[in-house]
């Protein structure tokens, strides 16, 4: 059968679409899930080119804004990422209201 | 029997979907039980780069198994690392002439020997340090006890050739960083360090090739010492009349200067910072298990191994009552002096109610283990009094 090419890469998406929920229905929270907020999905697409996620959300309860502002900052001049600017403010914004867990004091 | 699909499956599901929650009480943290190719379920402390630590229970044999022995990487470029093909070079100014060893040429041309020594990461237990401290949050499975086997640093560098200014040994390994912005894991050794007997090119673990996740086909050991130090997939070795500078050197692995015991680094020593050197005496109650409930009247015993910097240990006591007592646990057979010591001691479940049990190991070198903290920015060298409370009933 043939199939438009336009609707062949609809196809493949859905089925990927698909493939990737029944792997997440298979094995829950495998995938590391940041929380929903405004920034998370520049800070996932920029902290993914070099580790995996869980390493927020593991790291939390050690962090404040300010130790964020110091991370943010060792990737980018110590290890090369490649963030600019602005989007370090927007990825220290998601992080400190979500990702903050350091008790105070 | 199972077919190669149904193990295929049976893989990829360990892979993918065997993912089952450790219990907290183990220290674990939640922390899933996920296997790599080659590998037990581990504690997944990280996917990429992978760091997976070893559960409690499986901490409790003389021997920790390959299988089971923990995982750790600071890259995440990590090459499945060809032994045929594969060389080792060593060089640098330091040395007369450069060396370009086959995994062959390094087991045939050299002394081979064998060495039992704890492999034990700088951060093990940074999960359970208060207050937190941001890196990878371990619990007490960032270590293990295996058997080393290969040939002496010492003799390959001087089949090279020292020269009269060489100061460090510089170590690189085949794993590498995904950005070209990333420094590269490179560590260095004081060159007394790197002549020692004990340091070796390992090429063997407990009897086996040295598994990929360990750092096949060949790897630093530096008994003793951190495992900062162990270089995985040993490629290169420098011999150098300077500091080496890169940042796993210069800004990462390092405590406050004069804060902690232990052998000194020199040549990278500044009056604010020092680099994490030797192992400090420990120890790990490896049974029974926090929160367990033991059986009035019935046989119990508690269990655990003691380590240090290769001193040796000189006991391991007990105290039942918050430290007001001590009485001395029995020692197991001494598999050398950079190895673990398995204690023991039969515990008394006659009354029933709540069993507080401490442990503290004392060094050969005099060191004994503290009952505070000393508070380091990175986390390392946690090597307090630990206690375990279990319920008789």
């Amino acid at each position: 059968m043939k199939v438009p090419a336009g609707l062949g890469v609809t196809l493949l998406l859905l089925a990927a679409a698909a493939l990737y929920r029944m792997a997440q229905a298979q094995a829950p929270g495998e995938f590391t899930q940041l929380s929903e907020g405004t920034g998370r999905d520049l800070t996932v697409g920029r902290c993914v080119i070099c580790h995996s996620l869980e390493y927020i959300p593991n790291n939390a309860p050690a962090m404040d804004r300010s130790g964020w502002q110091k991370t943010i900052q060792k990737m980018r001049e110590r290890f090369g990422a490649p963030i600019s600017d602005p989007e370090a403010q927007q990825i220290l914004d998601y992080l400190a209201a979500n990702y903050a867990g350091k008790a105070a004091g | 029997m199972l077919s190669r699909r149904d193990l295929l499956l049976a893989g990829a599901a360990g892979w993918l979907g065997g993912a089952a929650s450790a219990a907290e009480s183990d220290g674990s943290g939640g922390a899933r039980l996920i296997s790599l190719p080659g590998k037990k379920p581990l504690l997944q402390r990280a996917f990429r780069p992978p760091n997976y630590e070893t559960p409690l229970a499986d901490l409790s044999a003389d021997f920790t198994p390959n299988d089971v022995f923990f995982v750790r990487y600071h890259l995440a470029v990590i090459p499945w690392v060809d032994a045929a093909s594969w060389r080792l070079t060593v060089g640098g100014a330091g040395v007369r002439q450069t060396l370009s060893l086959s995994l062959r040429d390094l087991q045939h041309g050299f002394e081979r020997v064998r060495i039992a020594a704890v492999n034990q990461c700088s951060g093990n237990r940074r999960g359970l340090f208060a207050p937190r401290v941001p890196g990878v949050q371990w619990a007490n499975g960032a270590m293990g006890n295996a058997l080393w086997g290969g040939v002496r640093l010492r003799d390959v560098l001087h089949k090279a050739g020292l020269g009269s200014d060489a100061l460090e040994v510089v170590f690189n390994g085949a794993d590498s960083a995904v950005l070209p912005g990333t420094p590269d894991f490179i560590k260095s050794l004081p060159l007394e360090r790197a002549l020692e007997e004990s340091t070796l090119i390992a090429f063997e673990m407990n009897g086996a090739p040295l598994p990929h996740w360990n750092g096949a086909p060949a790897r630093l050991i530096v008994p003793g010492w951190t495992g900062t130090y162990w270089m995985k997939h040993l490629t290169d070795i420098s011999v150098v009349s300077s500091p080496y500078q890169g940042f796993w050197m210069k800004s990462a692995y390092r405590l406050p200067t004069g804060a902690f015991p232990g052998a000194r680094f020199a040549s990278q020593e500044n009056k604010d910072t020092t680099p994490i050197t030797e192992i400090l005496v420990n120890s790990l109650i490896t049974s029974p298990r926090p929160g367990e409930r033991l059986a009035r009247g019935a046989r119990a015993e508690l269990a655990g191994k003691a380590w240090d910097n290769g001193s040796g240990i000189a006991a391991v006591e007990v105290s039942f009552d918050q430290g007001g007592s001590w009485r001395a646990a029995h020692l197991g057979r001494d598999l050398g002096r950079y190895a673990w010591r398995d204690f023991r001691l039969p515990l008394d479940t006659s009354k029933p109610g709540s069993l507080t049990i401490a442990v503290r190991a004392a060094s050969r070198n005099g060191a004994q283990q503290p009952q505070k903290l000393t508070f380091n920015p990175s986390g390392y060298h946690d090597n307090i009094v630990q206690t375990v409370t279990v319920e008789v009933s």
